[in-house]
This record gives C-alpha cells, structure tokens and sequence, in this order.
C-alpha cells in the first residue's frame, strides 16, 4: 500500500501546484488579495507532500519493496544502506523526483526568506515557479513514474550500476541539481519583473543572492561529478567533454554571466533586458539539459534511460518554457538595452565584454554538443565531435577572458582613467609575464600552452593581491569584495591545476610481473603482488603496490578489480596517493599470461588544484551572499 | 564620445568576439570530427583515407587475442568483419560478444589501428552506432 500512497502524493501534489501556479498569477495580474495569499500556503503543500513521495521513494529503496518497479531495477537486497538510499536518484523516475522535491525546495525557501519583498512579486514569483512545478509533475505521471508496480514482485533486484556504488552518487546528483533547479528562482525572478513591467534595482538585488546561491551549487556539483570521474571511472580524466557534463556546464557558464551583469543591474540599473534574456537563457539550458541527458538522444554514461516518449514530452515542455518567456520578454522587455550611461573604459565596459565572452564560450560548446544530433537528424550520417574540438575552441576563447578578470575589478563604474589602472597593474604584468616563463622552466619543459596558462594564472592572483593590498589601506572591505576576490583566485588556482596536469602528467600502461618496479614522474612503484579479496557484495582481485621516492618508502596502494555478484561486468577502483602538489593514480587492468597484471600509472602533478579551485569559487560566491547589504535589508524591512 | 558611437563600438567588439568565436569553430569542426562508420561500409572501401574515424559494431565472439598489452579482435556487423588492434588497457566493459564503438585509423594492411576504445555504460547497454551498423548490415543482407 505504501507506494500507492506515494503515487497519490504526487497526483496531489500535481493539483494543489496548478493551484500555486495559476491563482496567485491571476491574483496579481487583477489585484484580487484573496488570490495572492494562497501562493505561501499551496507552496508549503506541495513541498510537504513532495517530501512524502520522496521519503516512501527511500523507504521501498530501504525495506527492499521489489513489488516497486523501480526498486528492483535499480536496487538489490546485498546493496549496501548507504547505497540502497543513493539508488533514489540513481536512475531516471527517481532522479526526476529528485529534480521536483529540489524545486519545492527553492521555492518554500523563497517563500519563507522574502517576507520583505512586495506581495504581489511574491506571488508572481513562487506562481511560475509552481508552473514549472506543474509541468514537470505531468511529466513524472504520465510518463515516468517511480512507484510504477511490479506484479508479481520480484525475488531480488536486479542491482544498482557498480559504477554508480560510490559514495559520490551520494552527494553528486542532488548538489548538482540544485544548482540546475536553482536557476529557476532567477528565471521566476524574472519573469514575475517582466509580468509586473517593474524592471529594477531592488529586483536585481532580491534575485543575486538567489542566483549565487544556484550557482555555488552547480560549481559544487560539477567539481564533484569531475572529482568521481577522475577516481571511480578508473581511467585518470577529469573532463571528458561528455555531452552530459556540457549539459551542465553550459548552464554554469551562462550562470556565470548572469551573476556579473545582475551586478550592474543592481549598482547601476544597467543591462535590464540583457540580464533577463541571461536569466531566461540559463534556466532554459538547465531544462534543455535535462532533456539530452533523460530523453537518451546522445550517447553517454548518464543515459540510463531511452524512451522516445519522454524526451518529445521534455522538449514539448521545453519549447513552452523558452517560447512563452521569450514571448513575454518581446513584449515586456524595456526597450533602452544598455541602461545608464557609462564610458567605453568603465566597469560595465569590462562586465559587458566578459558577459560575451561567457556567452559565446557557451554557444559554442552548446554547438559542439548539439552539433551531431543535427547531422544526424538531417540524415547527413553519423558524427561525433570529440574533445579536441572543445579544447581547440574553448581554449583561445577562455584566454581572453582571464586577461579581463585581471582588470576588470579594477575598473570604476560609470567612467576609469585607464591609464591609472595600467599604472597600478604593471607590477602584476611583471610577475605573470616572469611566471608564465619560470614555472615551465622549472618544471622541465617549456610550452608555449603551459607558459600562456601560469601567465593568465599569475596575472589574476598578482592583480588580486595587488587590490586586496590597496583596498585595506582604504578601510574593511566588504564580503562581496572578498567574496570576488576569493572566486577569482579559486579560477586561478583551478587554471594552474589544469595546465599542470594538461603539459606534465605522465602516464604509462606497463605489463608487471610481482617485484616488477614502474618509474613516473621520479616516482618508483613496485607491484608486491595481486591476491583475492572478498567485499559486502562483489569479490576482488586486489594489488599491492609499494610507492616509494628515491629509495625512500611513501606509501602502500591498493588498486581493485571487483566483480559484483549481481553483474558480469568488472569494475576497476584505481588507488589514489593524493598530494597537494601531484597524485599517483595507480589501476589494474586484466590479467595477462604468465600471472602478470596489466597495470596504468599516472603522475598527475597539481590536479587536485583543479577541484580546489572549484571550492574557492563556491567559497567566494557563500561570502558575497553572506555580505551585510543583503541582511541589513531584510531587517530593515521586518522592523 | 556620442552614445551612438559608443554603442555601435560595444557591437562591434562582440561582433569580433563572435566573429572570431566562429572561425575557430569551423576550424575545429572541419579537424576534429570523427565520423561514424559501419564495417561493411569499411569493407566496401568508403572509410576516410587518411583521417580518424569511428566505427560501432559487436566484438566477434572469439576473436580476442592477447599479445601482452597490444590486444587484437574483429568488430563485425554480423556481415563484413574488420581486424582491429589496440595497445592498451581496455575498458572494463569491453567483452566478446557486446557492442562498442572504437576511433582510430585504418594501416596498409587493412587492419584498424584503435587510438580509443569505447565501452561504457553498463552491461546490458548497446551504444546506438553499434546498433545502427547492425540494424544497416540486416537491411541491406535482406534485400539482397
């Protein structure tokens, strides 16, 4: 029975979000109050009754109901707790639950936190968001629901993916969906200013800290996704250009933009309509995301499921989200583009350009990625467009934007003497030009990429410290100043980890006998010896291997092959050594003749600087949320 | 400066941004595209000369042979079999008997040289090239 209550749950849940995303939006089109005040209380419903399908979701998952369909295709009795309770999300019906009890979450927390914001925006507000409640609740009755039965109930599931048995599948999906759904605040944003005709700068400021709010998740999410990559896939990577980490990083990169030109929207009542179209844009990506990764259009390791019928409903879905708001923002949208007056050398100057940057960048990796469906659809054969592509386009275009991010904090708004600005920066010019040519020096080898990606680097941190130095001279800075600072120097160290690993990792796939000794990187690892060990719900061949520096012992590795009982398919756990300034990835292949393993190392120098960045980034953006404007405001307003 | 002049210079900068943006796609999309490939096309002599391309399929049942870390096997369609090699570790996926879509180039002796093996997904998972070559391979045998 108690699936069943789940499933009414959300039928439930499906009416009382019409109700949320129709009466409130009439209610202030015609100024009828009785309207405007159910939007708080039907939001409050539907979030309870989400977390209803959601918890009897983990509970299936839990007593291990395999009269549930999608328990026994996703579950198994010899499942570990921890990833019976991942398995949720762990395939397509859940993941989509996951998405909509993440949206009611945003959207209770709307609720609950802008009790200073005019009624009539709230209700505007948490009314589209109920629409886009609604339909994505349509989708998951019609077309995929999780509490779909089973009759009769299996005898045991049919098992989660090893792959996805990590403690990653844990914390990846619903970080990352957070940051994708979060968008949909700033898009309601935007669209209930659209609706009200009231295009300010309050609602430039009650919506960045929303956005960044978003976006910190999604930099979360992304770096977590790449961080599992790198050590569950087996295989070293950490970016793959798959069309499913595109999927959210094209989002992430018009997110980012976003957050730049709302700034100028706030402080100076600029680029209205080009931060609304961004706003619009990045939710429409996080939905178009969501279509190539569920509807099974494009090949990769997130596509679990392929149902044609799914996808049409998504993109039918989609074309209404991103028609009707472009409709609406035709209509609506102030027609002065640029805003207040500024000067060619100015802040908004600088913002503009990067804004293109970003979203040109992302154009083109929405092409890269979209590009052999078209071909495909247009029957001009099967293509598909590879990482050298993305590296080769989005490289040259990224460049340039780094140069800006060196300068662009310095910049006035309104109007910068340029010069003086040059006059300040040259020192931080003289130690990225200085880096950019001694990093690869000492490192072994000079490239011209590596030598341009320290510069760029050393550029951003000089420039920083440069400013942070000269602001404390002028008083506390506030946490959105150091909240920038401190994301612009995570870009940096997150450049110097990608072109440390890009120009000097080494990687070797070597045939080794026990007492055999592999040499990476000025690192010496031997293979002691492979023996067999049993694990909850797989067996496994494990290797040992000694590390050692210069005769000197560092550490005792111990790669995996696995076969889960449940599946005839291997599964390999490399064996990390992390280090602040290099890894040692060490994985085991097959078994070749004569007992020998085939086995890769890697050196992989400062990668863990890639992911360490991403957590700057998301640590810069939680301090300019934390900054004091916001709170004064709310208080202000309570009082 | 007139706010006319300015505004035109702010679109013709993003104008060469895009401009530029362009360029680079194009180069890149006429260099970096694999194309897909079914064997019986390979065997009929339509593969690119001289360039990376991809080919999707089923690892023939017993055709794996080691030979330390290079591995040789026949990708087939069920109708034309093409001779692959590959110097490597294979994915934990790649299994006699499955689909698996493979990039690389074709050497003098008609022998695929594989630079990437791709095998992923999970077990039961078949990749949509290596279903299409398939399903074409079927076609065309049932109309002859």
């Amino acid at each position: 029975m108690i699936p069943e209550f789940g499933h009414y749950a959300l039928i439930l849940a499906l009416c009382i979000a019409l109700i949320q995303g129709i009466l409130p939006l009439v209610g202030a089109h015609y100024g009828r109050r009785e309207y405007l005040v159910l939007a708080r209380p039907t939001a409050q419903i539907v979030f309870m009754l989400l977390a209803i399908a959601f918890v009897i979701l983990a509970w299936s998952f839990y007593v291990n109901d395999f009269s549930v369909l999608y328990v026994a295709e996703h579950s198994n009795s010899q499942l570990p707790v921890m990833y019976r309770l991942g398995a949720v999300w762990g395939g397509h019906e859940g993941s989509l639950l996951l998405w909509i009890f993440l949206l009611s979450t945003w959207t209770i927390l709307v609720a609950q936190l802008s009790k200073a914001l005019d009624e009539f925006m709230v209700a505007r507000v948490i009314g589209v968001l109920g629409l886009v409640t609604s339909g994505l609740l349509l989708f998951v009755l019609t077309t995929s629901s999780p509490f779909e039965r089973l009759l009769p109930a299996a005898p045991d599931g049919r098992s989660l993916n090893p792959l996805l048995q990590d403690p990653g599948l844990v914390f990846h999906p619903p970080m990352l969906y957070m940051g994708y759904v979060g968008f949909s605040v700033a898009f309601a944003f935007a669209i209930a200013s659209l609706l009200s005709g009231r295009l300010d700068a309050a609602w430039a400021r009650w919506s960045r800290p929303w956005t960044t709010a978003a976006w910190v998740f999604l930099t979360l999410g992304i770096a977590l996704g790449s961080w599992w990559a790198y050590y569950e896939l087996g295989w070293g990577g950490w970016w793959f250009w798959d069309p499913v980490e595109n999927a959210s990083f094209i989002p992430w990169l018009v997110g980012t933009a976003l957050l730049h030109s709302l700034a100028v929207t706030e402080k100076r009542g600029g680029f209205k309509s080009w931060t609304v179209l961004l706003a619009i844009t990045a939710f429409s990506l996080s939905l178009l995301g969501t279509f190539l990764v569920r509807s099974g259009v494009l090949t990769s390791v997130h596509a679990f499921a392929t149902d044609p019928k799914r996808g049409i409903f998504i993109l039918i879905f989609l074309s209404l989200v991103v028609g009707s708001s472009l409709a609406l923002y035709a209509w609506r949208a102030p027609k002065n583009t640029l805003g207040g007056k500024f000067s060619l050398s100015s802040r908004e100057t600088f913002i503009l350009l990067g804004n293109v940057f970003l979203v040109v960048s992302a154009g083109s990796v929405l092409l890269g990625t979209l590009y052999p469906l078209l071909i495909d659809a247009l029957h001009l054969g099967k293509i598909s467009v590879g990482p050298p592509y993305f590296n080769s386009v989005f490289v040259p275009i990224m460049a340039p934007l780094l140069v800006l991010m060196g300068i662009g904090p310095w910049t006035h708004w309104k109007n910068t003497n340029l010069i003086s600005v040059i006059k300040r920066l040259w020192l931080a010019g003289l130690v990225a030009v200085c880096a950019g040519i001694a990093i690869p020096l000492i490192m072994g080898q000079f490239t011209w990429l590596a030598g341009l990606g320290f510069l760029l680097a050393f550029w951003i941190i000089a420039s920083g410290c440069l400013q942070v130095v000269r602001q404390a001279r002028l008083g506390k800075p506030t946490r959105s100043f150091i909240g920038m600072q401190v994301a612009h120097l995570g870009m940096a160290i997150f450049v110097i980890g990608v072109t440390m690993v890009g120009a000097y990792q080494e990687e070797k796939d070597v045939r080794m006998l026990a007492g055999e000794t592999v040499t990476v990187g000025g690192y010496q690892i031997q293979l002691v010896g492979v023996n067999r060990v049993p694990g909850p719900n797989y067996q496994a061949m494990r290797g040992t291997f000694l590390l050692s520096q210069n005769g000197k012992p560092q550490a005792t590795m111990y790669p995996e092959k696995r076969s889960y009982f449940s599946s005839t398919m291997p599964m390999t756990e490399a064996a990390i050594d992390v280090g602040l300034t290099r890894d040692i990835y060490v994985s085991l292949g097959e078994e070749l003749s004569d007992k020998a393993w085939a086995v890769r190392v890697y050196y992989k120098p400062f990668v863990d600087w890639i992911w360490g960045g991403c957590l700057f980034m998301a640590l810069g953006g939680v301090l300019a949320i934390s900054d004091k404007r916001y709170r004064i405001k709310l208080k202000r307003a309570s009082a | 400066m007139k706010p006319r002049y300015k505004r035109g210079l702010i679109i013709v900068a993003a104008l060469v941004v895009i401009g530029i943006a362009a360029l680079l796609i194009l180069n890149a999309l006429n260099s970096n595209i694999a194309l897909y490939v079914t064997p019986s096309d390979v065997a009929a002599g339509k593969a690119p000369q001289g360039q990376a391309f991809r080919i999707g399929g089923m690892v023939k049942e017993g055709s794996v042979k080691r030979d330390d870390l290079t591995v040789h096997f026949v990708i087939t369609d069920l109708v034309k079999d093409i001779p692959v090699s590959y110097t490597g570790i294979l994915p934990d996926l790649f299994k006699e008997g499955k689909g698996a879509v493979i990039q690389g180039r074709l050497n003098t002796n008609g022998e695929f040289v594989a630079s990437e093996v791709l095998a992923k997904h999970d077990e039961n998972y078949m990749p949509p090239e290596a279903k299409h070559a398939l399903d074409q391979a079927q076609k065309n045998g049932s109309n002859k």
